[in-house]
């Protein structure tokens, strides 16, 4: 019996999918060197903002994940006193946020328009669709960027 | 001032190797050996101690800064001075008494936190700013910490004076008018300010009694 080439096409692509989810979901997820996800306010930011420049720094809503990433380290190398997330930081100050429980946290936040920010905190992708679903937001984030 | 948490610790272990290993010039091979181990286990010890000051379940500054002072009328009847409390450890929370659901909370998780302290709890002075001046005397203060916990200090004074304060520590607080009655939504976390008066962590809202006790019970061991 011989199979037509479209058979044999079509079994390769459904193999090649099948073996792409099952690493996706099986494969251990390598663990960051660094747990901690950083963002800085520049220096000069607040004299920019001062001469009607908004410059947005922190993103309105921040995504982590247990183990992962699920430290937030805020720094603050302007040369005058900022509110940044939830916390007044002055110069040259760092601010460590540990994070053990997903959910998610509204934090009030002058360097929004809003006035608020969300960090969502993810559970660990320990189940192999919470692996597929990680991968797949990893991957879109990095094509994105 | 404003060393960071691990950095003056660390180096007490190493202070008397140092002065060992200068001051003995003709050392046996054994008790070269012993400063070595000495050393090893000091390396160790330091390394926990860097470990376990920033093992905090609250959001750590570096390097912290000196907690601004402020005097404010306390619901105990005298002046709220925070350096007067020095010495010991000092939960600052911010809210007010008609505050429905975030205040009740935290105060009821604080006072839990302490008694899971034991006798150490003693050692803890939870003290409430008021945002709410206009409703908030000292007397009604103390009537309503004292529901959670006699030992918790209220602080109220003028709009002015609190309004320093929130400026000093970055607390937002925004007057809502509902028709006759009003709320005052205000940021949700919690101070936790070390012996010496440094303002080393914020908790977020929403922590447990025991993550409080947690990170108490390593600021009190400093």
């Amino acid at each position: 019996m011989t199979l037509s080439p479209r058979v044999v096409i079509a079994g390769l692509f459904a193999g090649v999918v099948l073996a792409a989810l099952g690493w996706a979901g099986f494969a251990p997820i390598e663990k960051p060197a660094s747990r901690e996800e950083v963002f800085e306010i520049p220096q000069g930011t607040w004299a920019r903002r001062m001469a009607g420049d908004p410059v947005e720094i922190l993103p309105n809503e921040i995504r982590l994940t247990l183990g992962m990433n699920d430290v937030l380290l805020l720094r603050n190398l302007d040369d005058v006193p900022q509110t940044f997330g939830p916390a007044l930081m002055m110069p040259g100050q760092s601010f460590r946020l540990p994070f053990e429980v997903a959910s998610e946290y509204q934090f009030a936040c002058t360097a929004h328009a809003n006035g608020q920010m969300t960090v969502i905190v993810e559970p660990n992708p320990s189940t192999p669709w919470a692996r597929i679903a990680w991968r797949t937001r990893e991957w879109l984030s990095k094509s994105k960027a | 001032m404003n060393l960071a948490p691990g950095a003056h610790r660390c180096r007490m272990p190493f202070m008397p190797i140092k002065n060992r290993f200068s001051s003995s010039t003709a050392r046996s091979g054994r008790q070269s050996r012993a400063g070595w181990l000495l050393a090893a286990v000091s390396l160790v010890v330091a390394a926990t101690a860097s470990a376990a000051a920033s093992a905090l379940k609250a959001g750590v500054f570096d390097p912290p800064r000196l907690a601004p002072d402020f005097s404010l009328q306390g619901s105990n009847g005298a002046a709220l001075k925070l350096s007067d409390y020095r010495g010991k450890l000092v939960v600052l929370g911010f809210g007010f008494t008609s505050c429905p659901d975030v205040c009740p909370t935290t105060l009821s998780v604080l006072s839990s936190a302490r008694k899971k302290l034991g006798a150490a709890g003693a050692e803890v002075q939870v003290v409430y700013v008021t945002v709410d001046p206009e409703r908030d005397t000292a007397a009604r203060m103390k009537q309503y910490l004292g529901t959670f916990d006699p030992t918790f200090i209220g602080g109220t004074g003028s709009g002015e004076q609190l309004a320093a304060v929130r400026k000093d520590y970055g607390i937002q607080a925004e007057k809502k008018v509902f028709g006759d009655n009003y709320m005052v939504a205000h940021s949700s976390y919690v101070y936790l300010i070390d012996r010496k008066g440094v303002l080393r962590a914020l908790m977020p809202y929403g922590h447990t009694p025991d993550d409080y006790a947690h990170d108490l019970k390593m600021l009190l061991s400093e």
